[in-house]
């Protein structure tokens, strides 16, 4: 099947980028380079294309009790003009997607779902709909989006696209009177927003953030960015069969709101027992890189683990890895270790959040 | 000395004494800033087409093949203190020498205009 393109796609191409297909898209791997890209956000400012990313409106009476029955985090806990980050869980806790909510009003939320899953998502979100007043509409052709994030992002939004984002607290949006929708949100670690528009609106913003000289940046730089800062990749860290509780991300799971939500009795049965398996991070003693799906041992020799993500870390400056380890291995400072192709390379259990966030709040 | 070139980009530029193996101009450039390269020890065996190693940027791992048989005699040991040579000059910045088994493997290569008539066409 032909990759799909997004409105931004000539721009891509008349930039030199490197295209590759990413979740049914054809999509900018790299421009100027991956480290250069990575340290613009980190030091200054970039600009992503992420229009591939789905959007879906969840309206009418009871679009709250719908959002919160689907959604691990609560959304009854958000005022208007405010997003969370959470899941949406099966009945056994594995994860159909991880994704923002944005609560409009409490008859009117914005989702915004992994591209890679916006098939699968909407399939599921529909079938749960049974007993709740509620429309589903998939809105992923009239958005595209593109993500400003570094710490320049609040000067850039203003001098470059005269929007004045000041007033937006961490993870909350304002709705533009042209109905672009901008929130303090973000997959990079760093200060930044998130711009969701119309195709052609999010063209001109693009033209004119190239115009002002703002880097244009990748999805290679995008992974390790949100790698450095412990994000999540479903995919990588997050799947079908891999619950929230075992990716660490028990913070979004919010067990105790009222009436609950679709998986969470695994989840809290999981909580309780404690996962069998953990997602940890690795400092790798090598100058080898350990990439997803290598295989993490005991000291012994046994099989305990694999790698999820793994790089060569340009803000750390040193081999790290986010992987899967059986719980037993988890503790911070367990030795374990990596194989990477002939070799073993020694491993401890670090921390998984690499690189502290900055982010404004 | 000749060159001749497998099309997953490795060169062999041949001399009396062997070969020494690389990556081409091209292969540099795609890879990115090269952070490590995995290089066999000297005595191993390398076959011809058979994976010998690794050459790492921060995107990915690509294996790199052997365009010929034979052992490895010398490794270029520059590369584990500075894997960036390899993208600063990738036709100096060889990765391993190895002897020839075969010299009728080279015939089984591309030369210099065959291997860019096969760029052009990526």
């Amino acid at each position: 099947m032909e990759p799909k393109q997004t409105c931004l796609h000539d721009r891509h191409i008349s930039l030199g980028a490197s295209m590759s297909p990413f979740a049914g898209y054809d999509m900018p791997i790299e421009y100027a380079g991956l480290d250069a890209e990575h340290t613009s956000v980190r030091t200054v400012c970039g600009v992503f294309d992420v229009s591939h990313m789905g959007e879906v409106d969840i309206k009418r009476p009871d679009a709250l009790r719908f959002v919160n029955h689907i959604f691990t985090n609560d959304a009854a806990a958000l005022v208007d003009g405010q997003c969370a980050y959470g899941m949406m869980t099966r009945e056994d806790g594995g994860t159909v997607d991880d994704l923002l909510v944005y609560r409009r009003s409490e008859h009117d939320f914005m989702l915004v779902i992994n591209a890679s899953n916006t098939e699968k998502d909407i399939a599921w979100i529909l079938s749960q709909t049974k007993g709740f007043d509620v429309e589903v509409s998939d809105r992923c052709a009239d958005f595209g989006q593109l993500a400003v994030q570094g710490p320049d992002s609040e000067g850039m939004m203003l001098d470059v696209l005269g929007i004045d984002c000041s007033g937006i607290e961490f993870y909350h949006f304002v709705t533009l009177p042209d109905l672009t929708i901008v929130s303090r949100t973000g997959y990079t670690g760093e200060d930044g927003f998130e711009i969701y528009a119309a195709p052609g609106k999010i063209v001109e913003m693009w033209d004119k953030l190239m115009a002002a000289g703002i880097a244009p940046c990748g999805l290679g730089c995008r992974d390790t960015l949100r790698f450095e800062a412990g994000l999540p990749l479903y995919g990588d860290e997050l799947d079908d069969d891999i619950t929230p509780i075992e990716a660490g991300l028990g913070m979004f799971v919010k067990l105790d709101k009222p009436g609950g939500f679709i998986g969470r009795d695994a989840l809290a049965k999981q909580k309780v027992e404690g996962p069998r398996r953990k997602l940890v991070g690795l400092e790798i003693d090598s100058p080898a890189t350990a990439r997803h799906g290598f295989v993490v041992e005991d000291m012994d020799g046994a099989e305990v683990g694999y790698i999820t993500t793994g790089y060569n870390s340009i803000s750390v400056g040193k081999n790290i890895a986010m992987a899967f380890v059986d719980a037993r291995y988890a503790p911070l400072g367990t030795q374990l270790q990596v194989r990477i192709r002939r070799r073993m390379a020694p491993a401890k259990v670090i921390k998984k959040r690499f690189y502290t966030p900055n982010y404004k709040k | 000395m000749e060159i001749y070139y497998l099309p997953s980009h490795e060169y062999i530029k041949v001399d009396d004494g062997g070969g020494y193996i690389g990556v081409s101009e091209y292969a540099a450039k795609q890879l990115g800033a090269v952070t490590y390269v995995d290089m066999p020890e000297v005595g191993d065996d390398l076959e011809a087409g058979e994976e010998f190693g690794a050459i790492e940027s921060r995107k990915a791992a690509s294996d790199l093949y052997s365009p010929v048989t034979g052992e490895v005699l010398e490794v270029n040991e520059e590369l584990e203190d500075d894997p960036k040579l390899i993208n600063n000059a990738p036709l100096e910045a060889w990765i391993v020498k190895v002897s020839i088994a075969d010299t009728t493997e080279l015939d089984e290569l591309m030369d210099q205009e065959a291997y860019d008539e096969y760029l052009a066409t990526l």
